[in-house]
Parts: C-alpha cells; sequence; structure tokens
C-alpha cells in the first residue's frame, strides 16, 4: 500500500513537469530550437533508441563508468584501511589530501590528455579521481572511529595482522565505507558526462555535444534525460545493495523479542 | 596456578604534566579457581587493576605474576568480557562464539563443534544463525560469556559485564554466571560497585577507595553457594561490606552527597558511584 501510494506520487509529480513543460511550448514564445516540445523530445529517444546509437553510447559510457569507479572503490578503501590504521603516516598525507580534494577533477583534463593520451581512458581518469576521495575519506574516518572494544577483544584472541584488518577492521568500519561509495557513485557520474564532454569520441556526454553541433535540441535533451535516468537507476542499485550488505552484517535491528 | 599482584601502582600523566595516581601500592595474591570481586565506586582504579592484570595495560611500578611469569600482554589464557559485550555485530551468534578458535588453528569442523558446545552450555543453540543486536542485553552477554570459555581460558575478567542491564536480568545472569564456574572452574575476577553482586558472587571481595585507588580491605565471603540474598547470614556479610564504605549510617550518606554535590540515588545505599 506504502509502495502504491508512492509510485503514485512519483507519476503524478513526473506528469505535472511534463504537462508545465508542454504548457510553456503551447505559448508558442520560444521557437523549437530553443525548447523542443516534449513528444518531440519523445521521439527522438524513439530515433537513438530505434537506430542503436543510444544503445552505443550507453554500453560504452557504462564501461568507462564501472571501470573508473570500481578501481577508485578498490584503491580507496585499501589505501584508506592502511592509513587509518597507521595514523602517524596519515597525518603527513592529510595535508595533501586536503589541498587535491577540492579540485574539481575536469581542472585536471590539460595534463591527463598529455599523460594518458586520448580515447576512454582520460574519462575513466577523471572518474577515478570523483570516486576516490571520498571513499578513501570515509574509509580513513571508518577506520578510526572504530569501537575501541573491538580493538581490545582481537588484542585479546590473539587476532594479528593482517587479519586484524580484514576480520575486525575492515568490518568494522563498513557501514561509513557504504556511506562513502554511495557519495562516490553520485559524484563519479557527474563527472563521466563532463569528463566525455572535453574528450571523447563517444559516450553519452558526446552524444549531447554531437547533437548540439547538428543543432538538435530534442536530441540533446534526449541525452540529458537518459543520463538522469540512468544516475538515478545507478542510485538506487548501489542503496540496494547496502541495505543488502548491511543487513547480513547484522545492522539492522529488528530484534527477537 | 597463582595470580600474585606485587606492590604495583598505576601513575596517568595529564596534559598539564601534573600527575594522577590510578592506583597505589596494590598487593593482591589470587589462588586458582577462586572467584575474586573487586569493589568499589568509581575511579577507584578497580578496572584499570583488573586491564594491567589482564594485560591491555603495563603498571608503572610494581610487577603481575602469573605462575611466577611476569604479565606482559594479552593473552588467550586470559579473556576479558566487558560491559558492552564486545560482540561483533557484522558475525552472526556461532561466527562470533567461534572467533577465538580461529587463531588457535582449529579446522573449520572443530570450531562448530567446540562453538555449538558452548552455546548449549549458556543456553543459546536455537540462536545460534541470529545476529547479536537482534538478541536481548543478557543474551549477548551471555554470547560473550560462550566466546571467551571456547578457547578455554585460565582467568575471566569479566568488568562490570551486568551493568548495562536492568534489576531483574542482571540477578539471573548472576545465577547464570554462579552456575557456569562452579562447573568449568576457571578463575574469575569480577570488577562491580554493586555490594549485593560482590557478596552473592565473590569468595572474596577486594574493597577499594579512590583518590588515590587502593585496596582498603580484603572481605571473605565463606557462605555456601548456592546463595540466599536474604538470608542473615548474607544480609550480615552485606552489612559489614558496608561499614567498610562508610555507607551505614543514613546521616553519612547525606553528608557524603552534600559533598560531592551529586543528586540523591533511589538505590543510593547499594551503589558506591557518588562516591567519586
Amino acid at each position: 500500500m506504502e509502495k502504491i501510494k508512492k509510485a503514485g506520487t512519483v507519476i503524478v509529480s513526473l506528469t505535472l513537469l511534463v504537462l508545465i513543460w508542454q504548457m510553456v511550448v503551447l505559448t508558442g514564445r520560444y521557437e523549437s530550437s530553443l525548447l523542443p516540445s516534449p513528444f518531440k523530445v519523445m521521439e527522438g529517444i524513439g530515433e537513438l533508441i530505434s537506430d542503436g546509437t543510444l544503445a552505443t553510447h550507453f554500453q560504452v559510457s557504462l564501461l568507462r563508468f564501472l571501470t573508473g569507479y570500481l578501481t577508485a572503490s578498490v584503491a580507496g578503501i585499501v589505501l584508506g584501511l592502511i592509513l587509518g590504521y597507521y595514523g602517524k603516516v596519515w597525518a603527513f598525507i592529510d595535508p595533501i589530501v586536503q589541498v587535491l580534494r577540492p579540485i574539481s577533477p575536469i581542472a585536471w583534463f590539460p595534463f591527463i590528455v598529455l599523460w594518458f593520451g586520448i580515447g576512454d581512458l582520460p574519462a575513466v581518469v577523471i572518474i577515478f579521481i570523483a570516486a576516490f576521495y571520498p571513499v578513501l575519506l570515509s574509509t580513513i574516518s571508518g577506520v578510526r572511529k572504530v569501537d575501541p572494544t573491538y580493538m581490545k577483544v582481537a588484542q585479546n584472541f590473539g587476532i594479528k595482522q593482517p587479519h586484524l584488518l580484514t576480520k575486525i577492521i575492515f568490518p568494522a568500519a563498513f557501514p561509513m565505507i557504504t556511506n562513502g561509495l554511495y557519495m562516490a557513485l553520485g559524484s563519479a557520474w557527474v563527472f563521466l558526462v563532463a569528463g566525455e564532454m572535453v574528450g571523447a569520441q563517444s559516450g553519452l556526454g558526446y552524444l549531447i555535444i554531437d547533437a548540439r553541433n547538428s543543432i538538435r535540441s530534442d536530441l540533446v535533451l534526449a541525452g540529458i534525460i537518459s543520463i538522469g535516468v540512468t544516475g538515478l537507476l545507478l542510485d538506487k542499485t548501489i542503496r540496494l545493495l547496502e541495505d543488502r550488505v548491511q543487513k547480513q552484517w547484522g545492522m539492522s535491528s529488528e530484534r527477537v523479542s | 596456578m597463582v595470580i600474585s599482584v606485587e606492590g604495583i601502582s598505576k601513575v596517568y600523566k595529564l596534559k598539564d604534566k601534573s600527575e594522577s595516581i590510578a592506583l597505589e601500592k596494590v598487593d593482591l595474591s589470587i589462588e586458582e579457581g577462586k572467584f575474586i570481586c573487586l569493589l568499589g565506586p568509581s575511579g577507584c582504579g578497580k578496572t584499570t587493576l583488573l586491564n594491567m592484570i589482564a594485560g591491555f595495560d603495563k603498571p608503572s611500578t610494581g610487577a603481575i605474576k602469573i605462575n611466577g611469569n611476569e604479565v606482559s600482554q594479552p593473552s588467550t589464557d586470559r579473556i576479558a568480557i566487558f560491559q558492552n559485550f564486545g560482540l561483533l555485530p557484522w558475525r552472526t551468534v556461532i561466527k562470533n562464539v567461534e572467533l577465538g578458535l580461529e587463531s588457535k588453528g582449529f579446522d573449520k569442523k572443530k570450531r562448530r563443534e567446540i562453538a555449538e558446545e558452548y552455546l548449549e552450555l549458556v543456553g543459546l543453540s536455537d540462536y545460534k544463525n541470529h545476529h547479536p543486536n537482534q538478541l536481548s542485553g543478557g543474551m549477548q552477554q551471555r554470547i560473550a560469556i560462550a566466546r571467551a570459555l571456547a578457547v578455554d581460558p585460565e582467568i575471566l575478567f569479566m568488568d562490570e559485564p551486568f551493568g548495562s542491564l536492568d534489576a531483574m536480568t542482571r540477578m539471573t545472569m548472576q545465577d547464570e554466571i554462579e552456575r557456569i564456574w562452579q562447573e568449568k572452574k576457571k578463575t574469575i575476577i569480577f570488577v562491580t560497585h554493586d555490594i549485593e553482586e560482590a557478596v552473592f558472587l565473590a569468595d572474596k571481595i577486594v574493597v577499594m577507595t579512590a583518590s588515590p585507588g587502593k585496596v582498603k580491605k580484603i572481605i571473605d565471603v565463606p557462605l555456601a553457594r548456592k546463595r540466599n540474598r536474604t538470608s542473615p547470614e548474607f544480609l550480615a556479610i552485606r552489612d559489614k561490606v558496608f561499614r567498610e564504605f562508610d555507607l551505614k549510617s543514613v546521616n553519612k550518606i547525606q553528608h557524603n552527597q552534600s559533598q560531592s554535590g551529586l543528586p540523591v540515588q533511589h538505590r543510593a545505599s547499594d551503589v558506591l558511584a557518588f562516591q567519586t
């Protein structure tokens, strides 16, 4: 019942948006190259789907995204566990990270092209940068917030490295880590599109640039909508995974009375 | 096996470079298989003393020896149980009990077998596939006890293990730990600030006082098991302990409280926390 109600709200909200959009178009104050009608955009999406353009670009983008995001996640978690555990080393690296972190990955673009050439790699590197810091920082803070009682228990039961990291610290920090993975996902998806706009010859970002160059504003909007929908689906997927893992970890707290 | 605590002190250096004496010249000898309670108000150093015997912390002066060997680090021969249980929430109940067995090199089948045996001992076999936070506080503490016993230690350290449980559950757990102690014949060192709990459980009560923390007196509790919390003999020993803490006369309690400025507690006569 709750779910049906929620789905109803979503449908009403989206319908309302499209209606307002259509009404603005009907006033006739904007020509269709400035603001295409919903119908035209739908047609554009249909066109992109039927000639396979969307599928091709989508596939390329998703592959880049997963490559960048997953390598950043693994690197962020592994480094985060080590740096979080060895606080003295982190004290030296922390200032560097604080300087590098606020820099938009796009700012690195000139160097990225020089170092990594053209093709898939620049976009992957940009996604990597965008995803890496949230994962790294949340892992470190997760490790530092591990309940000291767990460390005492581990010490008492003779658990030594590397098991201390794998059996105690990693799972104890896991809720914070999933939080970082979740934030990283959003930021990485935003920068995927940005990266493809400045450097790629394929992908959803390129699709938009390409449509603009051929003055097809309906296809520009069609591209934007598919980016939004895909981002939303990715977000929901990782939420689902997060919930599932946390349940397995026993972080949910339904009690047996 | 004998635990001997020889003239130990613990001094903490504070940030302003002054020193705080947590524990001063403590001597103690504990025989194998005994149930010892360290009893005192907060700040008397009972947890500090327990941490040092367990090897989590080192004394500033003096030495702690177990069977003649000086304690320098924690060991699976001596397992500590904490007030907040210290269970790993991402592991199931049985995997929690198996934790200590993993680093002892038992294979998977043997681990499961031992863990099941100890879950049976604490009466929680039916919950082995649950996660700890699905269970009540009393049940969680039983799992912690099963996990500690599974590695077959010589000594159990319990740091206010029932402090977070409600009064009724606490009494059930006191019965339970007494039963397990008699069955498994471990040496237990049990920290508490609850006088009644100490009289119910201990062979010997080590009465400690605060600032600086030291042992004031050691009181033998020669009552037969299982003890009756309302028998005249029980109450007589309880009274004796009350007198050690100057808590016997009502006027004195009020005097103490006005000094410390803390609000009146309902169970003021049983709990020593306000004495700090």
